[in-house]
This record gives structure tokens, C-alpha cells and sequence, in this order.
């Protein structure tokens, strides 16, 4: 496996101009000669299978959902960043480079970083021009907030479902080419392999949901925009049907998988109440901007907060960084969230969160004032536990939420198969070891609109290959190997179910692989993932038929695949011997307890190589390179 | 709690179906709605029984995917809900629970509770967008928007597509997400362009789709989890009579 990041040459400021200079182009007549196939309609599949169209490609897209418009950035809350600076307040593209990279903890690459601050701009403009409703001030302009820690205003919103207007404004972008007949689209089709032919991705096998049957689709390229795996926890803040399935065939097919164990946790979510809970659900960052976060001071205080009097609270997070306070950033607030859970002092009937009260807030701004700011958030939190944020404070605990590793890609967005291209949450490139608040919708649209379209061409102009006719081998042989598969998992005919399996799993990987790793809760967890996953080829039991609608069968594919993605996870953990942004060692801590980077041996993005199931991975090495910011120590005190 | 649920299964589209009684036991408060069925349906699979089909993937309350009738109601007993965002203290121990798919004639079940909404999709196709390539956008401030329009906007916008007005309305008519749709664009000056073809286009394939005509039972609105009004619908109408007013006979219904 060679890595060939294949950066343009030049000051960072001109090598995206630079490069579409240098880029061949395909001529405009020839564009529909030319077929993508794009896996994924969330803000990058969507976005991307849009642009294409209108720019000629013939375009073919698939989703496992009803519709395109289900994907997951729809649940996104928060909001997008822009340089545009409509503040004032001394934003620029090299500012949102910097923070990215810094708040990346210096482990993304500078030229990809620094491209996508750039597009940022053109994002906003689109997004404004499709109709997207964002929030505008009285004076009939765009408003803007501060969010996640940074210093100037520059995230873009729409209440709190920014990702759901930016998502429908793609999959509308989407239905009107479908319409113009462009793009065809293929729901309720999961992909189930990646068509090699002479090592070259040209194609995919899918499975219709509804009927059973598998079909093999043949293209000149591939593009996977199937976000990310955090539900490799089984507990996350993913919805339910996110899996790694995707991305983890491209890489049994030897697509290089990068920095697998960058799994970003969030702070602010609502801890589980029962064995039977199926997900956690998220609550908007921007609550720390008013809540205070405690716990009694006391381990085993079973009080309700109310009784407990103030001079028995521990504000930990104002306690502990006075400047920062309770707007720490997400890894730092989580760490030490668990670490009051994990002594005693959790709150709540499950002892499994802490408080964030908005007591203060309300006697210093009013309940109007506040429900004004989190009235839907707080709405929210009633409907799931029963419990009003106006009379007592929320239960709060960190979650996985976003996963910053994924495939490897070059500068255009290409994997190590020549052909096959990988973008958004499904790709590596921009948040090195810890993402911003408001950065992915920023990078999903960024490859999606901005990226993808144009660097594909480049791609397909230099290659010319042959079509590829349905009964060709490879084409025949894949088909066979997927349905293979499936026969196998139908015919375990186990005692155990599907969920239970990836409960098991989930648990594991949170407790080695979650918010703090260790290197021997890592080794163990490689010694017990390989037989977890025995027993699951042994045991499951999988009810129903493969030719029907069998969603017991879906999930069996993709826990399958997790319990093979797991083992590099743990692997990328184990060999990352460092602390950095979201992975945190507990052998590489500083002083004060913060994570403990080591450019020296580890300025690099780990590039993991496919040597067979239960075979140790072989590890490859991008080397970072820094020539426009000075490297530096997080510091939040 | 202990509940008796009645569920709808159907095997294939074109198969009859049947309701099957199942007990769900030692059901928490805290449960939602879906984790509830989640627990019965891993008791199903270790009896060796077939789980009841149905879809969900958010539960956030945001993606739209999940809906089914609950004792008669889209959604459940509580307003402003999804079935996912419903959790089981709106029971009580003993309730008896019917649970049933979305029914409507353009809404064709495919198994149990899981019906193809993807006429939705197609009234979007239809005129349900702004066209601009990308890359053509002028400056996101080029084009100051009053709040009070860009808020009437976003509160049409929010529409989650998960087919609730539909099951809810005695005509099984579309007439409110469409009119969101029609709603949401009309409020924005960059709309404006195309909004008499989009309102005709988009009318033309709700018709062609099969849903009903809308006849003000109001049940859509109280049904949607997201609180959208049938003011919208009101909007749309007049939207719908001024375009056709307009319109050369040959231009109707034409793609924007």
C-alpha cells in the first residue's frame, strides 16, 4: 500500500487554486459517457450526487433508507462554521485553519484543512440560495454565534436543526436532478461489497431491502459517503442503522483505513436508564453556555439536587479550570465527568450522570429568556425522562457521538483504491484526533458541493478503461462471495439475537477502547474480540428469510463487520502511544492531568493495511507536516 | 407495567394481514415507545419467531423514518411527538396497545408496520427546490431577509416527511406536507422565481400519487409531531388559484 497524499505544491493559500489549474478536465460532451456511482445521501453523498448531476455526470445513488432525506446529518443541532467574518470580529479563512488544526490537536493534514476553511465561504452562499431558512437578525441579515469554545463568532444556525434545513437543501438539490434525470436513485439498497476489477473499484454489489435480491452495479468510479462508526458502542448518538459496513468492505478490498481509534465523546448527552436503552441522545453543546455543571460533593449522595445545599456542590469544571469553566472543550468535560461518575459522585437513580443546572441562569435571566434560547432543548429532555430543566437540573453523561478516523484519502478525496473516493464523515482528512463544534456539516458539504465534483473529473480523465458487462468475473465473484455471506449468517441458526451480540460488544469497546485507553485494557480487549466474534458465527440466531425484508439480517451484516473493525480500533489504540484530542492513554498524561501529546514519534496518521480477519493489520504512515502553524500544547486552564 | 399489544403483521405487500396479540412485560416508565417493541421483539427472536418489521432510525424525533398508528392515533397519544420521542409513562399497567402501519392508498405496505412513502419523494422531485448550480450562489448577505420571513420559513421548513398527516387524514391527502413545502420556498425572496410552476407541478404530482384532496378535517395538524399548520394549506390554495389563473394551459404543471 503506497501512500501518495499528493498535495499541491505552492503556498498554502494557492494550492487549491493551483491544483484546479493543474487538473485535467473532462470535456463537457464527455461527461455523460462518464458513470459514478455515490453510496450515501446524507450533506456529502447528497450533495455530491447533486453537483455531479448538474455538472453531466451520469449519476447513480444509493440509500438504504425510504428516502435520501433520512440520512443522520439531519439530527446534527448545533450549526456550520464560515470565515465570512459578517461579524467583524477578526475571523478569516487562516483563523478557522488555525482553530481547526489546533482544536484537530495537531494531527490533520494542513492543505485539506486549509482548503476546506476556504470553501467554507462558498457554502453559506449555496446554502442561503437553496432557501435554507438560517437564523438572521432583525435587520434582515445572517446571524452568527460563538460555539464550542471558539473566539469569534462564526457559526451559522438554524435553531437548533441546522443540520436538518442543510440537509434538506441537498437532498432538494438531489430530488431536482433526479428529476431532470441526471442522477437515478436506488433506495432501500444497501451495499454489500466493492467490485474490484484489475484493482480497480468499479462498482458495487447491493441488496434490496425489501425484496432480498442482490444486484451488481458497474461504474467508472465509486464514492462512499456513508458516514461514520460510532455505533461500534452500540451506544451512541448515532442513529440506529449507522454502521461501518461500507467502509469496512472498501478496506477488506485494500482501501487503507486511517486513525480508526479518533472517536470524538460528547459531553453533554442523557445517560442511559435501563439495560433496554437503545441509544443516547444528544443535547446541544451550546447549554453550557448557561448551565453549570455539578455533582455533590459527598460520593453516594443520593439526594434530589434541590436538598443538596450549595456549600455541599462540587462545580467541578469551575473548580478545576476557572477560565474555561463549564465551556471546557467536549474530551477535557467528558474525562472529568467520568471521573466524578466513576467515584461515586454520579447523580440520578442509576448513579450514570452528572447535573447541569440552570438554576442561575433562570433567576438571573428569566424563565422567558431562557426557554427563548433552549425551549425545544429542554422539551426535549422532558419528553425522554419525565423531568423539567426549569424546576430540576438535567442529567447529563458523555456519549459517543462523531468518529474523526475513517478511510484514508489523498488530496482529492481518493482512497488507496485507485477509482474508489470516500468523503465526509466516511473519510479521515480534516479533524485530525478531535473535531469542533459546527466543523462536519462545514466538511460534509465542503467534499460534497465543492471537492468531490471537480477532483472526480481529474480522476476519470486520466483513466480509460473498458466497461465492465454484468457477467464479468469479478463482477460474478463478488456477487457470490456477498451471497455467501449471507448464507451463513441465515444458517447459524444460534440461541443468541443480533442485539445482544452487539450489546456485548459495544460494552467491551466502551470500556477498553471509549474514553480512556489503557494498554492493557487494550490488549485484553484484542484477546476477547476475536472470540466474541467466534461465538457470533456460532450462535446467532438470525430468524426469517434472506429473499424477504429481514431487518434482523441487516443488523447481522453490520455487526458482523463491527466485530472485525473493532480489532483494528483497539490495534490503532494500542500502537498510538501518545494521548491526543479524543485519545486519551492513561500512560500519557501531563501533570495536571491533561492529555500528553509526542509530535516526535507520533506526528503522523496511522494507515491500517488488511491482512486477513483475526491478522494483525499492517501499519502504514503518513507523516504530518507543519510549515504554517507552529505545533503548541492545548491548554483550556 | 404489563401491556397486551396488538400488532399488525403482514408478510409482503400483496398478502393479507392480521393483528397478533403479544404480551409485553416488565415495561418501565422510562421506556420509549420503540424500545418497548425493541424488548418484545428479542423475545419473539429467541421463541424463534419472526420480530414485527418496523422503522425507526434517529429516535430523536428529527429523521422522520418512524410512525405507525397507536390505539387509531399517527404517532401515539401524545401531541408534538414521534413514536420514537414517546415514551411509555404515557401508559398504564394493563393498557391494551393497537399498533398498526400508516394507512393510506399512495402509502402501499411492504411488511408489518413498514409502508413505502417514497411519494413524498416524487412531489419533491416535482418542484420542491430552488434551482441553483452550485457555485452560482451570489453572497449569503446579498439578499437581506426579514426575520419575521425567514422565521415563517424555517417554521414550515421543519417538516420531518414521516407521513403522519397523511395516515391522520379521512382523505389520506398530502396536502400538508405539500403545502409546508410550497409554504417554506414561497416565504423566501430567492422562492419567488419559480413559485407559481413549483405550486402547480407539485399539486399535479400529489394528485397523480393517489393521495386525497384536502377537505379541512384538520386532523393532519393534530397529528404532526412537528406542529405544522394547515394555515399552510390555506397558503398553498391561494398559491394554487393564482398560478392557475395564470398559467397558459400548455405551461401547467411544467418543471420549473
Amino acid at each position: 500500500m503506497e501512500l501518495k497524499s499528493n498535495i499541491p505544491s505552492g503556498p498554502i493559500a494557492d494550492k487549491w487554486d493551483n491544483h484546479r489549474f493543474d487538473m485535467k478536465l473532462v470535456n463537457p460532451a464527455n461527461k455523460r459517457k462518464y458513470e459514478v456511482i455515490i453510496v450515501g445521501t446524507g450533506l456529502a453523498g447528497a450533495s455530491a450526487a447533486a453537483t455531479m448531476g448538474e455538472l453531466g455526470y451520469n449519476v447513480k445513488v444509493f440509500t438504504f433508507h425510504d428516502s435520501p432525506r433520512r440520512a443522520h446529518s439531519i439530527a446534527a443541532q448545533g450549526g456550520i462554521n464560515a470565515a465570512k467574518n459578517y461579524q467583524n470580529d477578526g475571523d478569516s479563512v487562516f483563523r478557522l485553519f488555525y482553530d481547526t488544526i489546533k482544536g484537530g490537536d495537531f494531527r490533520s493534514r494542513e492543505a485539506n484543512v486549509y482548503r476546506l476553511a476556504q470553501i467554507s465561504l462558498n457554502i453559506i452562499d449555496q446554502a442561503v440560495a437553496q432557501g435554507v431558512p438560517f437564523a438572521r437578525e432583525y435587520g434582515g441579515l445572517l446571524a452568527n454565534r460563538s460555539f464550542g469554545g471558539a473566539q469569534v463568532s462564526r457559526t451559522f444556525y438554524a435553531r437548533g436543526q441546522t443540520g436538518q434545513q442543510l440537509l434538506l437543501g441537498s437532498y432538494q438539490a438531489l430530488e431536482r436532478q433526479i428529476q431532470a434525470g441526471t442522477v437515478q436513485i436506488s433506495t432501500r439498497q444497501e451495499m454489500m461489497d466493492v467490485i474490484m476489477v484489475d484493482g480497480v473499484a468499479r462498482g458495487i454489489v447491493t441488496r434490496d431491502l425489501v425484496s432480498g435480491k442482490l444486484q451488481s452495479h458497474t461504474a467508472d468510479a465509486v464514492v462512499l459517503a456513508t458516514g461514520g462508526y460510532s455505533n461500534v458502542f452500540f451506544l451512541s448518538t448515532n442513529a440506529k442503522h449507522c454502521n461501518v459496513t461500507a467502509a469496512w468492505r472498501a478496506h477488506r478490498r485494500g482501501a487503507g483505513f486511517a486513525n480508526p481509534c479518533y472517536t470524538q465523546i460528547h459531553p453533554t448527552c442523557i445517560p442511559p436508564s435501563g439495560d433496554y436503552q437503545s441509544k443516547l441522545t444528544l443535547m446541544s453543546e451550546s447549554l453550557r453556555n448557561d448551565g453549570r455543571i455539578w455533582v455533590p460533593k459527598d460520593a453516594g449522595d443520593s439526594r434530589p439536587a434541590r436538598d443538596i445545599p450549595e456549600s455541599e456542590r462540587d462545580y467541578y469544571l469551575e473548580r478545576i479550570y476557572p477560565s474555561f469553566g463549564n465551556l471546557s472543550p467536549r474530551d477535557i468535560a467528558s474525562r472529568r465527568a467520568k471521573e466524578m461518575v466513576d467515584a461515586g459522585h454520579g447523580i440520578g437513580e442509576m448513579k450514570n450522570g452528572v447535573f447541569l443546572d440552570f438554576k442561575d441562569a433562570i433567576a438571573r435571566l428569566g424563565q422567558d429568556q431562557i426557554s427563548e434560547r433552549y425551549g425545544n432543548l429542554f422539551a426535549m429532555y422532558e419528553k425522554i425522562t419525565g423531568e423539567s430543566p426549569y424546576k430540576q437540573p438535567m442529567r447529563i453523561y458523555p456519549a459517543p457521538h462523531y468518529t474523526m478516523g475513517g478511510l484514508w484519502v489523498d488530496y482529492d478525496l481518493m482512497t488507496t483504491v485507485p477509482g474508489l473516493f470516500a468523503i465526509g464523515e466516511a473519510n479521515f482528512s480534516d479533524h485530525g484526533a478531535n473535531r469542533l463544534g459546527a466543523s462536519a456539516l462545514m466538511q460534509g458539504l465542503a467534499d460534497g458541493y465543492f471537492v468531490i465534483p471537480l477532483t472526480i473529473g481529474n480522476y476519470l480523465a486520466r483513466v480509460s478503461h473498458d466497461s465492465v458487462s454484468d457477467d464479468h468475473a469479478a463482477v460474478r465473484d463478488t456477487e457470490r462471495e456477498v451471497t455467501e455471506r449471507l448464507d451463513r449468517l441465515m444458517s447459524v441458526n444460534g440461541n443468541r439475537t443480533v442485539d445482544s451480540f452487539h450489546i456485548e460488544l459495544g460494552r467491551l469497546m466502551w470500556n477498553a477502547c471509549g474514553m480512556e485507553r489503557s494498554e492493557a485494557g487494550l490488549r485484553d480487549a484484542i484477546a476477547r474480540i476475536p472470540e466474541l466474534r467466534e461465538e457470533f458465527w456460532r450462535d446467532v440466531r438470525v430468524p426469517g428469510s434472506a429473499a424477504d425484508l429481514n431487518q434482523s439480517l441487516e443488523k447481522a451484516g453490520r455487526v458482523a463487520d463491527f466485530m472485525e473493525f473493532a480489532e483494528v480500533m483497539c490495534h490503532d489504540a494500542l500502537a498510538r502511544d501518545e494521548s491526543c484530542g479524543a485519545h486519551y492513554r492513561v500512560e500519557h498524561v501531563t501533570d495536571d492531568g491533561e492529555a500528553k501529546r509526542d509530535d516526535e514519534n507520533f506526528s503522523h496518521a496511522s494507515v491500517w493495511e488488511f491482512q486477513g480477519v483475526g491478522n494483525e493489520p499492517r501499519l502504514h504512515k503518513e507523516e504530518l507536516e507543519f510549515e504554517n502553524v507552529q505545533l503548541s500544547t492545548r491548554s483550556y486552564k | 407495567m404489563q401491556l397486551t399489544l396488538h400488532v399488525w403483521r403482514q408478510d409482503s405487500p400483496g398478502k393479507a394481514g392480521r393483528h397478533e396479540k403479544y404480551e409485553a412485560r416488565d415495561v418501565s416508565e422510562h421506556m420509549s415507545f420503540l424500545e418497548m417493541l425493541d424488548v418484545v421483539n428479542e423475545r419473539l427472536t429467541e421463541e424463534g419467531k419472526e420480530p414485527i418489521a418496523f422503522e425507526h432510525d434517529c429516535r430523536e424525533g428529527i429523521c422522520g423514518t418512524c410512525g405507525m398508528m397507536i390505539n387509531g392515533v399517527p404517532h401515539g397519544p401524545k401531541s408534538m411527538t414521534t413514536a420514537c420521542q414517546l415514551h411509555m409513562r404515557s401508559f398504564k399497567d394493563g393498557d391494551e396497545i393497537w399498533i398498526e402501519p400508516w394507512r393510506a392508498t399512495a402509502f402501499p405496505v411492504l411488511k408489518d408496520l413498514v409502508v413505502d412513502r417514497s411519494g413524498f419523494d416524487r412531489i419533491i422531485q416535482s418542484g420542491g427546490y430552488i434551482s441553483v448550480r452550485t457555485g452560482s450562489a451570489p453572497d449569503g448577505n446579498a439578499i437581506p431577509i426579514r426575520k419575521e420571513d425567514a422565521d415563517a420559513a424555517f417554521d414550515a421548513a421543519t417538516c420531518i416527511g414521516c407521513g403522519a398527516c397523511v395516515a391522520a387524514c379521512p382523505n389520506a391527502s398530502a396536502m400538508l406536507f405539500t403545502a409546508a413545502k410550497v409554504t417554506h420556498l414561497a416565504k423566501m425572496p430567492q422562492g419567488q422565481t419559480e413559485r407559481w410552476d413549483r405550486v402547480l407541478g407539485m399539486v399535479e404530482t400529489h394528485d397523480a400519487e393517489g393521495f386525497g384532496n384536502c377537505t379541512n378535517h384538520g386532523a393532519c395538524q393534530e397529528a404532526c409531531p412537528k406542529g405544522i399548520s394547515i394555515d399552510y394549506i390555506a397558503q398553498l390554495n391561494r398559491d394554487l388559484i393564482k398560478a392557475t389563473l395564470s398559467a397558459k394551459p400548455e405551461e401547467s404543471g411544467k418543471d420549473a
